[in-house]
């Protein structure tokens, strides 16, 4: 007995619970007289059982912990991230000292040259700088990266970074007198002397760091 | 349940790694049957169910918390197993089937130690018999099969999951019933 081909499709949709009432009606009527189409339903519907009848399996105990220590280490990152994201002033003034530091630290690099400021009777032998005997220099002296011999008058500071100063006896110097060798004094000294252009230097070095 | 899953979510995005143990425990046991039905063995199910969580936190920033966490879950699933079973090598696990024998796998080649009762082994041989005309399934239609049957899911999210028109769901069920029918019918 050839059966009329929409009944399979009947079928499905009886199973996908989608049918129409209308064609529900029409498979129920085909179902009672035809045992084939019986029999097809029924070992679909058979099928269906079988295949939900299989046991649950058992995830294993350990899966989670398994996957949890698979991931990606980003913690520190993250914790860090949030660290700044709830501390918005000590990351202001930890970005602060690290530029601070940086362009400290970056003139210092640069300051390896031998300078001299600029008065017009000093004398200048390589890198040692003369204040020649009867001499009256005015004004601060700073010598970087080099030597100082006093012979005359200095009217002002003499300040010698990475340098040695000679006070010849006859030499005198009427303000204070200040050698800075090791890089903290040389921070320390550059910190002090910065103070007030402290707001400029940031300014500058800002975009830089930004990069 | 979603609501729960979607708050975790949000803490793992915001970086709390730990937040993510708990979407592992709620799913992890629907995405193991998953691929266990889809793979047909535990190792390899729980390989892959293990790939699928991992890149699910990978790319969780992708993941459009608005949808159904589980959707997309499910769909990673699915793809890894598809891939998988695409380009499967012979391996060679115990509860495989030893080529050249008809359904016979390694476990039983290992003498068991214990005699399970005669009820058990007959069902354990009705579950190895499913599971197996189950993996037997071009995966189009196992997938499908397997999303509606085990995970007991809508066709709609089906077509969601597996990004299909809801008709070409439907005719893969119907064409996976079919198949399954024809192999389990004198069963």
């Amino acid at each position: 007995m050839k059966c009329p081909a929409e009944m399979i499709i009947y079928m499905h949709e009886y199973l996908d619970e989608e049918i129409s009432a209308e064609n529900e009606q029409e498979l129920r009527a085909h179902l009672q007289s035809c045992k084939e189409c019986q029999t097809h339903f029924h070992e679909l519907r058979k099928t269906i059982a079988l295949v939900q009848s299989t046991s649950h399996i058992n995830v294993p105990s350990d899966f989670t912990a398994k996957v949890m220590a698979k991931l990606p280490k980003e913690k520190r990152k993250v914790g860090f991230q949030r660290w700044v994201r709830h501390h918005p002033l000590f990351t202001a003034a930890s970005l602060f000292i690290v530029l601070m530091a940086g362009s400290l630290f970056s003139s210092w690099e640069q300051d390896h040259e031998f300078s001299v400021s600029k008065q017009p009777n000093l004398i200048v032998q390589n890198d040692t700088v003369i204040v020649p005997k009867g001499e009256v220099v005015k004004g601060d002296v700073t010598v970087k990266n080099g030597k100082i011999q006093i012979e005359g008058q200095v009217e002002g500071d003499v300040t010698v970074i990475n340098g040695e100063k000679y006070l010849a006896s006859a030499g005198q110097v009427t303000g204070e007198i200040k050698e800075v060798n090791a890089i903290f004094d040389w921070l320390w000294y550059h910190i002090k002397k910065t103070a007030t252009e402290v707001v400029s230097i940031f300014d500058q070095e800002e975009p830089e760091a930004a990069k | 349940m979603e609501a729960i899953v979607k708050k975790r979510i949000k803490q793992v995005l915001k970086g709390d790694q730990d937040a993510y143990a708990e979407v592992v425990e709620i799913y992890g046991e629907k995405v193991f049957q998953i691929c266990y039905r889809m793979l047909g063995n535990r190792h390899e199910a729980e390989d892959i169910a293990q790939e699928a969580f991992l890149r699910a936190y990978v790319n969780i920033h992708s993941f459009n918390i608005n949808l159904k966490f589980s959707s997309w879950l499910y769909r990673i699933a699915t793809n890894l197993c598809i891939d998988r079973i695409r380009k499967k090598k012979p391996d060679y696990y115990l509860d495989a089937e030893v080529a050249g024998t008809d359904g016979l796998t390694m476990y039983s080649q290992i003498a068991s130690d214990t005699s399970l009762p005669e009820d058990d082994v007959e069902s354990l041989e009705l579950q190895e018999t499913i599971q197996r005309e189950i993996s037997k399934l071009p995966e189009k239609y196992r997938t499908v099969i397997v999303l509606k049957y085990i995970e007991e899911l809508s066709l709609n999210e089906i077509s969601k999951i597996l990004d299909l028109p809801l008709g070409t769901v439907k005719t893969r069920i119907h064409r996976g019933r079919e198949a399954l029918r024809n192999q389990l019918r004198h069963v």
